[in-house]
C-alpha cells in the first residue's frame, strides 16, 4: 500500500487548489467562478440523481479502452522485444504511424464505426497503444541477457521464457506506460463524449456549460479530477506491488 | 562421460573471425570434477556455453553420457560468476526454478529441504536477491543446480566475485556437497589456489584463442589442511610455470 506521506501530499495539495479556488472566487465575484463550497453542496446533491450515471459511463469506457490497449499492446511489444524479426517488421510501422495525429482520424473513424461507444473506444485505443507497445518493447530488450542464460541451460523453451522471465520483468515498465496512457485516455475521453452521446462525464460538463449551469459544469470537472486521482493510485498501489523486488 | 573431439568455436566480431576455442579434445570421467584454468578471454567460459547448449554454434564433436549436447533431454546444472539468480524471484522462486521447468515441481520436497538447510539458508526463503549478500546468493544458485541431480554440473568461476573469506567458506562448502553427490563437474577458474583445492584434474588452457595445454591429475585433491602442505606448493608451482610459458 501507499506510505503516509502519499495521502498527506495529497491532502496538502488539495487543500491549495481549494484555497486558491476560493481566493479567486472572492476576489473575482462571477458567476463563472463559484466558490468550492457551493460547488461541493450543489455535487451531493446532484451525484445521486444526475451525475452518477454520467460517471459510470466515462469510467467503463476508460476501463475498456485501456483494457484493450494492454491487451493488444503488451503482447505485440513484448514479441517485438523477444524476437528481432518481428521487431524489424512492425517498428518501421509502428513509428510511421505514432506521429499521425490520431484525432485528424476521426472523421473516418466515425464513418467506418459510426457515432457510438465503438469509435469512442477506438480512437483510445490508437491514440494511447503506442506508448504501451514501445515500453514493452523497449522493457523486455531491457533485460540482460545473462538473464536467460540459466533458464536456457535448463532447456526452457518460450513458453517458460515468457512466464518466468520477460512478463515478470517487464510487468512494472508496463504499468508505468498504463499510467502515462491514463492521463492521455482521460482528456482524449472528454473529447469523444463531446458528440454522439449523452452520457458520460464529457457530455455532462459540455451540456452544464451549454445550460450555464456552473456549478453542474464544476461539480462535473471536479468529479473527473477524482476519477483520474483514484485510477492513477490503483495503478501506483499495483506498482508498488509488483516492483517489491526491486 | 562427457568425450569433447575437436570443438572448435568461431564467432564474428565487425566482420573479422575470431577463434575462440581450437581444436579442443578431452574426455572427462563421470563422477569426476575437472578445473580449467587460463588466462582471461582464453575461451574457457565459451567452453562452458557450449557444454550448456547456451551456444549452438561449434564445429566438432560433443557427447554427453553418448548423447549430444541437448539441455532438454540432459540435466544441466549451470552456476555462473553473476549467480544467475531472477532478482523478481525470492530465494524460494529461485531454488525451485530448475525442478519447476524440468519436473514441473511446484513445491519444496524432502531433499530440497535438506540442501536449503546444509548451505544455511533455509531461514531467507523470503528474500529476494538484492536483500542477499553475494555469498548468500551464490549458496541460493548452488541449492538450485544440485536440487535438480544434474547428470552434469557447469560453474563459471562462482566464487571469485567474493571475498577471500567468503570464498574459502562456500568452496569448503561446495565440495563437501558435491562429496555426497559426486556429479561430473566442470570447474572455471582463474585462480591456481581454486584449481588445485577443487579439481580431481587440472587442465589448463593457453591464451586465445583457447587450446588445451596439458591435463594433470592433481595429487592434492581431496587432502586436508591443504593450503600448507608440501604438495600443494610443488603443484601450485608447475601449474604457473605451464600458464607462463602459455
Amino acid at each position: 500500500m501507499l506510505s503516509n506521506n502519499f495521502w498527506r501530499g495529497a491532502t496538502y495539495g488539495l487543500l491549495l487548489v481549494i484555497i486558491i479556488w476560493q481566493a479567486l472566487a472572492w476576489l473575482l465575484k462571477i458567476s463563472i467562478i463559484p466558490p468550492p463550497l457551493s460547488v461541493l453542496i450543489n455535487l451531493i446533491d446532484i451525484f445521486p440523481a444526475k451525475m452518477g450515471i454520467h460517471l459510470l459511463y466515462s469510467l467503463g469506457r476508460i476501463i475498456a479502452g485501456i483494457s484493450i490497449a494492454i491487451m493488444i499492446g503488451v503482447p505485440t511489444g513484448l514479441l517485438m522485444g523477444y524476437f528481432d524479426r518481428v521487431d524489424k517488421v512492425l517498428s518501421p510501422l509502428v513509428y510511421f504511424t505514432y506521429p499521425i495525429p490520431k484525432i485528424a482520424l476521426l472523421p473516418i473513424i466515425m464513418l467506418l464505426f459510426g457515432l457510438g461507444e465503438a469509435s469512442k473506444l477506438i480512437m483510445i485505443v490508437l491514440i494511447i497503444i503506442f506508448q504501451i507497445i514501445i515500453t514493452s518493447r523497449d522493457a523486455v530488450k531491457a533485460i540482460p541477457h545473462d538473464m536467460f542464460r540459466s533458464l536456457q541451460s535448463l532447456g526452457a523453451g518460450k513458453r517458460h521464457m515468457f512466464t518466468e522471465i520477460i512478463i515478470p520483468a517487464t510487468l512494472a515498465d508496463v504499468l508505468t506506460a498504463t499510467r502515462l496512457a491514463l492521463g492521455t485516455a482521460v482528456s482524449i475521453l472528454f473529447f469523444t463524449e463531446t458528440f454522439g452521446t449523452e452520457f458520460g462525464m464529457g457530455y455532462f460538463i459540455m451540456d452544464a456549460w451549454m445550460r450555464v449551469n456552473y456549478l453542474d459544469m464544476y461539480g462535473g470537472i471536479v468529479v473527473l479530477s477524482l476519477m483520474g486521482f483514484i485510477l492513477f493510485t490503483i495503478v501506483d498501489i499495483a506498482e508498488k506491488r509488483v516492483s517489491a523486488w526491486r | 562421460m562427457i568425450e569433447v573431439k575437436d570443438l572448435t568455436v568461431k564467432y564474428y566480431r565487425e566482420n573479422e573471425e575470431i577463434t575462440a576455442l581450437s581444436q579442443v579434445s578431452i574426455n572427462i570421467g563421470t563422477g569426476d570434477i575437472y578445473t580449467f584454468i587460463g588466462p582471461s578471454g582464453c575461451g574457457k567460459s565459451t567452453f562452458l556455453y557450449v557444454l550448456s547448449g547456451i551456444l549452438k554454434d561449434y564445429a566438432g564433436s560433443i557427447r554427453i553420457n553418448s548423447r549430444p549436447v541437448d539441455p532438454r533431454a540432459q540435466r544441466i546444472g549451470l552456476i555462473l560468476q553473476n549467480y544467475g539468480l531472477l532478482p523478481w524471484k525470492n530465494v524460494y522462486a529461485n531454488t525451485m526454478l530448475g525442478v519447476k521447468i524440468k519436473n514441473d515441481q511446484q513445491v519444496l520436497d524432502e531433499y530440497g529441504h535438506y540442501l536449503l538447510k546444509q548451505l544455511g539458508i533455509a531461514e531467507l526463503l523470503n528474500r529476494y536477491p538484492r536483500e542477499l549478500s553475494g555469498g548468500q546468493q551464490q549458496r541460493v544458485a548452488i541449492a538450485r543446480a544440485f536440487m535438480l541431480k544434474p547428470e552434469l554440473l557447469l560453474m563459471d568461476e562462482p566464487f571469485s566475485a567474493l571475498d577471500a573469506i567468503t570464498r574459502e567458506e562456500l568452496q569448503e562448502l561446495f565440495l563437501n556437497i558435491w562429496k555426497e553427490h559426486n556429479v561430473t563437474t566442470v570447474f572455471i577458474t582463474h585462480s591456481v589456489d581454486e584449481a588445485l583445492y577443487l579439481g580431481s584434474k587440472i587442465v589448463v588452457f593457453s591464451p586465445a584463442p583457447g587450446r588445451i595445454l596439458e591435463v594433470l591429475d592433481n595429487p592434492c585433491f581431496q587432502f586436508d589442511n591443504l593450503r600448507s602442505r608440501e604438495e600443494y606448493y610443488d603443484m601450485s608451482m608447475r601449474l604457473r610455470k605451464i600458464l607462463d610459458k602459455g
